[in-house]
C-alpha cells in the first residue's frame, strides 16, 4: 500500500504535481508575460503576440528620461548600501558582541523597520524631513532608504558574526595584534561574504523601493516612480523592455548573492571532514 | 623567584559559579607541565588566565620578575595553541603563520626567513602556499603549533590539541610534541583530560579537581604515590582498601600488614621512598587507639604467591578465588573476590586460566597511604 502511494503515477503525486505546477504558473506566468510582450510588435494587447520585434528596446535605448531615472536610482542605491553596511555593521556588533542596558530594545527597534510598512516608515521621514527644513530630492530618498535598510544589513552582518569562530580573534590577540589591528584584519576578512550579500540585498531592494520613495520625492524620479508615473498614462511596451531588463539584472545579483553564500558553507564543511581523517604525509 | 610563571592564588568566578579556588602554581623554565582534569575541573579556564583572555577576580599571575595579570594577551610573552586551532581561513599557511610577526613589526625581510624556519619544524614546508581549509586535522595542528612557536614565546599554552585527531596520529603528534619541546626549550603548559596523555608527555603533572589542585608531581612519583583517593583512581587504576591503623599495623579484611612510618603520619604531598621502617616511632595520640586509614593499591603490585616457599620480606599473603580474568595481551587482569566478599583487581603476567581459592600476596611498600578525598 505505502510503497503503492509513493510510485510516481499513483493519484497522489499526480495531483501534486498538477498543484505545484500551478503554484509555479501563479508565480511566474505574469512575469513571462510582462517579458514576452516586450518583444510584441502590436503593443500590449490582444493575445496571443504576434510581429515579434526588438523596436521597443530601440525605443527605449533612445529615451533619455528613462535612462536618467536609472541612473538616479543607481546613484540612490549605491548610498544607502553604503549608510546602510557601514551603521548595520556597527549595531550588528554591537548586538553580538557588547552588553549594554537596553540591549534587548535596541535590538528590536534596529529591526523594527525591517516589519514596518513602507507607508508608515515614508510618512515619518517625510514628516522628519519637513520638520527640520529640508527639501526634498534624491538626498531625502537617500536618506530614507539608507536608515529604513540598515535592519537589512544588520540581519545579515549579525548572522555571519554568530558564524564567526571567536577563537579566531583570540588567537589574533595573543598573536600580538591589539583590537583594533584584529577588527581589520581578522574580524572585517571573514565578514566579507555576509557584507557584500547584504550590500547586494540592500541594492536590490533600493533600486525596486516604492512606498518610503513616493513620500520622499523630490523634482527628480527614480525609475520605479517614473514607471509608475507613466503607467498612468498608458501603458506601452517600452515598460515591459525595460522591466525585462531590471529581472534579468536581479536574477544576475541574486545568483552572484546564492555563488557566495554556497561558497563559504561549502569551504565551512571542507575543514570539518578533514578534522576527523588521517593524514597522508 | 626562580620559577618562570608562578601562578598566585588565583581565584575565578563566572557568575555564582566558582570555577578556580585558589590555584598556586610555579612552573620551571623549559617545563612541560599538564594540567590535567575532567571536564569542568576549570583547567581551561587556567589556561586562559595566563593567556589574558580572562581576568583573575583575586590572585596574581607573574612572569620572571613582571606581574601579567592584568597585561591584555597581546602584551605577554605568552602563545596559545587552540583546541579547534583557530587558523585564520583567509590566509594562506603562510600568512598565518606570518601574521604575528607582521603585526609586532619584526623587519619585513627577517620574516619569510622565520616562517619558512618554522615550517620546517613542523615538516609543513610543502604547503606554505595552501590554504587552511585543504589540510587534514594533523596538518593544521602542525600549523597551529608553527603560528604560535615562530613568535618565540617564553610559554607556549596547548589547550587539548591533539583532543580531535584519531588515535594513531594521536600517538604520533604525542612524540612529535614531546620531542618538539625538547628541541626549543621553550616551556610548555598543555591541557587535558587525558592521563595517559599527561603520563606520556610531562615532566609534572598539576592534577586539577573542581578548581582546586589536588597533587603537583613527576608522573612517577603521582602514579606511585597518589596523595588521594581521587588521585589514585583518577591516575591509572588502583585498589582502595579500608583499613584500621593499630599500633602501626594496618589491617583490612583480614590482611596486616606493617604501615610505613612516614605513611602514618598524615599523608601530605612529599613522597617517600623509605620502603617500610623496621621499627616504628609511634605518633603519640594514635599510639593504642585504632585508626581508620585508606591505602592505594595498584593491580600490578599484587602478585601470585610462590607457595613452595614462605613469604618473603614480610609479604602480606591472603586467599582469593579469581572471579574474572581478562586476558590483555602481555598481562592478564583479574578479579579477586576475598573471602568477605570484596573485590580487589589484580594485573599479572599472562599465563592459564587461574581457577579455585588461589594464594596472592603484595608487598606492603606498595600500599601507599592516601588521603579521603572529600566528595564535592
Amino acid at each position: 500500500m505505502s510503497a503503492n502511494s509513493n510510485s510516481p503515477a499513483s493519484p497522489k503525486s499526480l495531483w501534486l504535481t498538477i498543484y505545484a505546477t500551478c503554484v509555479y504558473a501563479f508565480l511566474y506566468l505574469p512575469i513571462a508575460v510582462l517579458a514576452i510582450y516586450s518583444f510584441n510588435g502590436t503593443g500590449v494587447g490582444g493575445f496571443p503576440p504576434k510581429n515579434w520585434t526588438l523596436s521597443w528596446y530601440r525605443i527605449l535605448f533612445k529615451d533619455d528620461a528613462i535612462w536618467n531615472t536609472v541612473l538616479n536610482s543607481a546613484i540612490v542605491a549605491a548610498i544607502a548600501v553604503a549608510i546602510a553596511i557601514t551603521l548595520g555593521l556597527l549595531a550588528a556588533l554591537a548586538l553580538d558582541r557588547a552588553n549594554f542596558p537596553g540591549k534587548a530594545l535596541f535590538r528590536r527597534l534596529v529591526l523594527l523597520p525591517l516589519i514596518l510598512p513602507g507607508i508608515i516608515t515614508g510618512l515619518s521621514l517625510l514628516m522628519l524631513f519637513v520638520a527640520a527644513t529640508m527639501k526634498l530630492s534624491l538626498l531625502t530618498i537617500t536618506l530614507g532608504h539608507g536608515t529604513a535598510l540598515i535592519s537589512v544589513a544588520t540581519t545579515e552582518i549579525f548572522a555571519g558574526l554568530q558564524k564567526l569562530d571567536r577563537a579566531q580573534e583570540e588567537a589574533s590577540l595573543d598573536l600580538g595584534a591589539n583590537h583594533w589591528i584584529t577588527f581589520w584584519r581578522v574580524t572585517l576578512p571573514n565578514l566579507k561574504v555576509s557584507m557584500i550579500a547584504a550590500a547586494l540585498l540592500v541594492f536590490t531592494l533600493s533600486l525596486d523601493e516604492i512606498a518610503v520613495s513616493f513620500f520622499l520625492i523630490g523634482r527628480s524620479n527614480t525609475l520605479p516612480l517614473e514607471i509608475w508615473s507613466r503607467l498612468r498614462r498608458g501603458i506601452t511596451p517600452e515598460i515591459n523592455a525595460i522591466s525585462t531588463i531590471i529581472l534579468l539584472f536581479s536574477i544576475a545579483l541574486i545568483l552572484v548573492w546564492y555563488r557566495l553564500r554556497t561558497r563559504t558553507s561549502n569551504e565551512a564543511a571542507a575543514v570539518l571532514p578533514s578534522t576527523i581523517q588521517g593524514e597522508q604525509a | 623567584m626562580s620559577a618562570l610563571l608562578s601562578i598566585r592564588n588565583v581565584v575565578k568566578g563566572f557568575g555564582n559559579r566558582a570555577v578556580l579556588r585558589g590555584i598556586t602554581l610555579g612552573i620551571d623554565s623549559g617545563e612541560f607541565l599538564t594540567i590535567l582534569g575532567e571536564s569542568g575541573s576549570g583547567k581551561t579556564t587556567l589556561l586562559r588566565l595566563i593567556a589574558g583572555f580572562e581576568r583573575p577576580d583575586s590572585g596574581e599571575i607573574w612572569m620572571a620578575d613582571e606581574r601579567i595579570d592584568e597585561l591584555a594577551p597581546y602584551n605577554r610573552h605568552v602563545n596559545t595553541v587552540f583546541q579547534s586551532y583557530a587558523l585564520f581561513p583567509h590566509l594562506s599557511v603562510f600568512e598565518n603563520i606570518a601574521y604575528g610577526l607582521r603585526v609586532q613589526s619584526t623587519p619585513k625581510l627577517e620574516i619569510p626567513k622565520r616562517v619558512e624556519q618554522a615550517l620546517a619544524m613542523v615538516k609543513m614546508s610543502d604547503y606554505a602556499q595552501s590554504s587552511p581549509s585543504r589540510l587534514s586535522g594533523g596538518q593544521q595542528q602542525r600549523v597551529a603549533l608553527a603560528r604560535a612557536l615562530v613568535n618565540r614565546p617564553k610559554v607556549l599554552l596547548l589547550d587539548e590539541p591533539l583532543s580531535a585527531l584519531d588515535a594513531n596520529l594521536r600517538r604520533q603528534m604525542q612524540t612529535e610534541l614531546k620531542s618538539l619541546q625538547r628541541e626549543v626549550g621553550i616551556t610548555f603548559i598543555f591541557v587535558t583530560h587525558d592521563q595517559e596523555e599527561a603520563m606520556a608527555l610531562s615532566d609534572r603533572i598539576a592534577l586539577l579537581r573542581a578548581g582546586t589542585l589536588e597533587q603537583v608531581a613527576s608522573p612517577r612519583e603521582i602514579y606511585a604515590t597518589p596523595a588521594t583517593a581521587y588521585t589514585a583512581q583518577f591516575i591509572g587504576q588502583t585498589n582502595l582498601l579500608k583499613a584500621q591503623i593499630r599500633n602501626g599495623f594496618a589491617s583490612s579484611s583480614g590482611m596486616t600488614w606493617q604501615a610505613a612510618a612516614s605513611q602514618v603520619a598524615p599523608a601530605s604531598l612529599p613522597a617517600s621512598d623509605d620502603g617500610p621502617a623496621k621499627s616504628n616511632p609511634q605518633s603519640r595520640t594514635e599510639a593504642n587507639s585504632p585508626s581508620n586509614a585508606t591505602f592505594s593499591l595498584r593491580p600490578e603490585c599484587i602478585h601470585l604467591a610462590d607457595t613452595s616457599s614462605n613469604a618473603a620480606n614480610n609479604a602480606v599473603r591472603f586467599a582469593a578465588r579469581v572471579t574474572n580474568q581478562t586476558f590483555g595481551g602481555a598481562t592478564d587482569l583479574l578479579e579477586l573476590t576475598l573471602s568477605d566478599g570484596r573485590t580487589l583487581r589484580a594485573r599479572i603476567p599472562s599465563r592459564g586460566t587461574i581457577e579455585g581459592p588461589t594464594q596472592f600476596e603484595f608487598s606492603p611498600q606498595d600500599a601507599t597511604q592516601v588521603k579521603d578525598s572529600e566528595p564535592n
